[in-house]
């Protein structure tokens, strides 16, 4: 590749829908120097969007949000762009492309999207398209990190030009085999064709095509694409139908060995003594007791005493007869209610109103998330005295496998990470905490160690969504919003991943062991400004996040700050419809800044029916929403005559990607986050009581299940536009997630304030510290 | 000392486990069968669901002592050769899975509850409890129709 095809890619990918373009922005050096505080000193009125509510004065003139300008997507797009060039596409002798692909495949349908752009360029079947997950390739830099919902944006940027020069290499190779020139010749499905009918496959051209200098390729104009755009299945549907895709622990690593971790009474407690090791160690199976020990680079290891075993039965069962004494953890005596209340007393204040002002107020809360991914956390790992090898599911395994080279005293290049594609992740597996726990048990037995968390330390010890506090004060003024003021205050969110490699992961986490620092903190007031933005000209509008320095695990989430701030935004956008009297459908379509905004709200009210008579206890709601260079909206139905278990019935969803590469996978991705907007709006939440949760399984934690998805929903795929590729994987949480608490308060009138919005501890917690009993279901004859 | 004698997708297999061992254990650890997913181990996420004489059962709740003698059908045992059960099929043809963790287990709900009813109906597909935590309810009620409609 030309380098100067690169920077063009950038310019493509940064320029944000109906803004002009405050000028191409150089790649990022360092992460913490984002560039956002430079772009955003440079907004003025001379910027500012059109919109109808505009040209409607005397609104209140809102300039844009920074996210309009540069989003933290755009930031891991354009660090990864660099080493595009050294990612892996090759062509095999049996014309199959493959793609080693350096992001992790958890679901998101990211392999086929960027399968689908590769077999596009190369003119083969999608059949003929193999993905694979790449190992840790530390030389990649910031481009193996998956996250920010960026993978099919960084890979739209880059795919089509790599494809396309590997499609040119192997037509200079058929051309001089077939002795005719290169420009007159077209490929059918994999097969190179001459203009006379004389033809050659792919395959048969691979060996002189590897030795041909790589040609600089013209990807495809979009009016000829054939796959692209077009609706395919997942890449890997048929191994998972038929059992064959394997996740971390169906790895047949030979002589891997089951581990379990039993964990201490208090997240991040520690490990006073073993009581009973002997006599756990003499139990049938069992391999080897392990205290892990303290340490770690980058994040401490995780605490608590695993068991090695000759089967996962019997390490559970060894791992609950152990007998340990176990110390406090940081955030011993600690509850939900007290670590909201420091949340609430951390705020930072809001602006008075001006004199004669009416406003509209509100307090939300939310309870710490578990993203509770069906596959637990797990890991492989074989550690030997000169070497290591890992197997896991990993969102950044470079600074995974810089860590662990620094927990072992190996150079970086005598640690090999594979990276497994994951059962689910959500943003959990940012951090390697099982890879941490197995490394140490293999260092200390000798032998290779398969560890899983089983699900009660995998709900209880997981990382969480940060728990957080909002205040809200909107202003109006003879009719008009004139601002829009919300105040977070969240448990501070662990990055210390950095961008997926040791020098921004570093700058995070410094000094090893403390788990906030300045840098950590600079990393999430710059994550937040660069994600939460919002779609409404209120005026002077603004959102400010307050760090609250708790030592809790936290990690990001799935839309992590946008989800609480932009569902209490839309909650607010309802009330103040209200008290000004207006329809939220007309209120938001005359404050909304842009125009994709607006014609998926009213693609979502038109299909779904907006404002059609509904039975007493049951309500519609709506909301929209942008993140990532996505818009989307969606419009709800919610039947609350049961209030203890209101049932959301119906939904109807409208995304516009601007350029959507597979809709079925976007349709995928609206139809699970509406699940997880059920979820987290309803039922799913986590009670910490004395520093632990008390939630520790699937029966606990109520995240939804058949009987709570609605049996009519709708997703509508806008065409492409012409708008820059947006992100998809978190943009499906916040307009769901507000029409669902939207629905809520029309169908009961009760405001809607504190998440989960059902949230009793209705089952017997699992003792602290302890695995829950094995459950015995007979065989019915 | 081989003490444990059952068929798995219609082979005769013995294994050495202890009568209580669950069942999941000694087909993942033993037996090298990964289809069937550890997800909760106390028979409320169902990710391990498979058949034991034709009905679905929990494979962590269940002890490889009680399936002496019994026929044991994993997600690996569905197909008949290359040929997918009309559920897989159904599963294929609506794009189904997401991360796919879960889908073993799904489908072997659906298969065992086509087995019983061959008209389910949505307060049937409701009782289905295995959790998805991608959400891709909508397409597996979807997949168990056109799949009951293909067995018909």
């Amino acid at each position: 590749m030309n380098d100067m095809t690169v920077p063009d890619a950038v310019a493509d990918t940064t320029s944000a829908d109906a803004v002009p373009s405050p000028g191409r922005r150089r790649v990022l050096a360092f992460a913490v120097s984002a560039p956002v505080m430079t772009i955003a000193a440079g907004f003025g009125t001379n910027l500012l969007v059109p919109s109808r509510a505009e040209a409607a004065l005397p609104l209140p003139l809102t300039p844009p949000d920074t996210v309009d300008y540069y989003d933290v997507g755009d930031s891991l797009v354009q660090t990864a762009l660099p080493t595009m060039p050294l990612v892996k596409l090759s062509v095999g002798t049996d014309g199959v492309a493959t793609l080693d692909l350096p992001r992790l495949e958890s679901g998101q349908g990211i392999a086929t999207a960027v399968g689908m752009m590769v077999a596009e360029e190369l003119d083969l079947p999608l059949s003929m398209v193999r993905v694979t997950a790449s190992d840790a390739r530390p030389e990649l830099i910031f481009n193996q990190i998956s996250g920010g919902s960026s993978a099919v944006r960084s890979f739209a940027a880059a795919m089509p030009l790599i494809a396309s020069s590997a499609r040119a290499r192997l037509l200079n190779a058929a051309a001089i085999r077939l002795g005719v020139s290169a420009s007159g010749l077209t490929v059918q499905a994999g097969v190179v064709f001459a203009a006379d009918g004389r033809s050659i496959p792919y395959g048969e051209l691979t060996a002189l095509a590897a030795t041909l200098p790589l040609p600089v390729g013209v990807p495809k104009p979009a009016s000829q694409y054939k796959i692209v755009g077009k609706p395919a299945n997942r890449l890997d549907a048929r191994d998972i139908v038929t059992g064959k895709k394997k996740f971390t622990m169906d790895q047949a690593v030979p002589n891997a060995m089951p581990t379990v971790l039993r964990m201490p009474t208090q997240i991040r407690g520690t490990t006073i003594r073993v009581n009973n090791e002997a006599a756990v160690r003499a139990m049938p199976g069992v391999i080897a007791v392990v205290v892990i020990p303290p340490g770690g680079s980058i994040v401490p290891n995780p605490p608590g005493v695993a068991v090695m075993a000759e089967t996962f039965g019997q390490a559970w069962d060894a791992g609950n007869a152990l007998n340990v004494t176990w110390g406090d953890g940081p955030l011993k005596g600690q509850s939900n209610d007290s670590i909201l209340a420091t949340c609430k007393s951390s705020i930072a204040p809001l602006a008075l109103p001006p004199l004669g002002a009416a406003t509209v107020e509100g307090e939300f809360t939310f309870a710490p998330a578990n993203h509770a991914p069906l596959e637990v956390e797990c890991a492989i790992a074989d550690v030997r005295a000169n070497s290591a090898e890992i197997w896991a599911g990993l969102q950044t395994p470079i600074v995974c496998q810089q860590s662990i080279a620094a927990d072992l005293g190996l150079p970086q290049s005598a640690v090999k990470v594979h990276v497994i594609p994951a059962g689910g992740s959500f943003g959990r597996r940012l951090f390697w905490d099982p890879v941490q726990v197995a490394v140490q048990v293999s260092k200390a037995t000798g032998r290779i160690c398969k560890l899983m968390y089983l699900r009660a330390n995998d709900m209880r010890h997981t990382r969480l969504r940060p728990p957080q506090y909002h205040k809200v004060r909107a202003t109006i003024l003879l009719g008009q919003v004139i601002s829009y003021e919300q105040r977070v205050a969240a448990v501070r969110l662990d990055a210390r991943h950095g961008f997926g490699e040791m020098f921004t992961a570093a700058a995070g986490a410094a000094p090893v062991g403390v788990q906030q620092s300045i840098g950590n903190l600079a990393y999430e007031e710059v994550f937040f400004k660069t994600m939460v933005s919002s779609p409404y000209n209120f005026g002077v509008g603004t959102k400010v996040l307050t760090p609250v320095n708790l030592d809790m695990n936290t990690v990001s989430y799935r839309s992590v700050h946008i989800q609480p701030a932009r569902s209490v935004e839309e909650i607010m956008v309802d009330e103040i419809a209200k008290k000004l009297g207006r329809d939220p459908l007309a209120f938001r379509l005359e404050y909304l800044r842009l125009p994709r905004a607006r014609a998926v709200l009213q693609a979502v009210a038109d299909a779904g029916g907006w404002g059609k008579s509904m039975p007493a206890g049951t309500a519609q709601g709506i909301a929209v929403h942008q993140e990532s260079r996505s818009f989307i909206a969606c419009l709800v139905e919610i039947d609350c005559t049961t209030p203890s278990s209101p049932r959301v019935t119906r939904a109807t969803i409208a995304v516009d990607v601007g350029n959507p590469i597979n809709p079925r996978g976007i349709e995928a991705q609206c139809e699970g986050g509406l699940a997880e907007s059920i979820s987290l709006v309803l039922s799913s939440g986590l009670h910490v009581q004395d520093g632990l949760p008390l939630e520790g399984s699937y029966s606990q934690y109520h995240f939804g299940r058949q009987k709570n998805y609605p049996k009519d929903v709708k997703v509508i795929v806008m065409p492409a536009n012409g708008g820059a590729i947006g992100g998809m994987g978190e943009v499906g949480l916040s307009a769901s997630s507000g029409a669902i608490a939207n629905a809520y308060a029309r169908a009961t009138g009760i405001k809607p304030r504190n998440f989960p919005l059902i949230f009793p501890v209705d089952f017997t917690p699992f003792p602290p510290g302890a695995f829950p009993q094995r459950v015995i279901v007979p065989i019915q004859s | 000392m081989a003490n444990q004698a059952f068929n798995v997708n219609g082979q005769p297999v013995t294994v050495d486990a202890p009568d209580d061992m669950a069942l999941l254990w000694v087909l993942r650890d033993k037996l090298g069968i990964t289809g069937p997913k550890y997800g909760c181990g106390i028979n409320v996420c169902k990710a391990c669901t498979c058949h034991v004489n034709g009905k679905a059962v929990t494979t962590c709740s269940t002890r490889v002592g009680d399936v002496k003698g019994m026929n044991v059908t994993t997600i690996e045992g569905l197909a008949v050769g290359d040929r997918l059960h009309p559920v897989q099929q159904a599963w294929l043809d609506n794009d189904v899975p997401q991360c796919g963790f879960c889908q073993p287990g799904q489908i072997m709900a659906a298969v065992a509850l086509l087995n019983r009813t061959r008209n389910p109906s949505d307060a049937d597909i409701d009782a289905i409890e295995n959790v998805c935590r991608c959400g891709t309810y909508k397409r597996i009620r979807v997949a168990i129709k056109a799949a009951a409609a293909a067995m018909r």
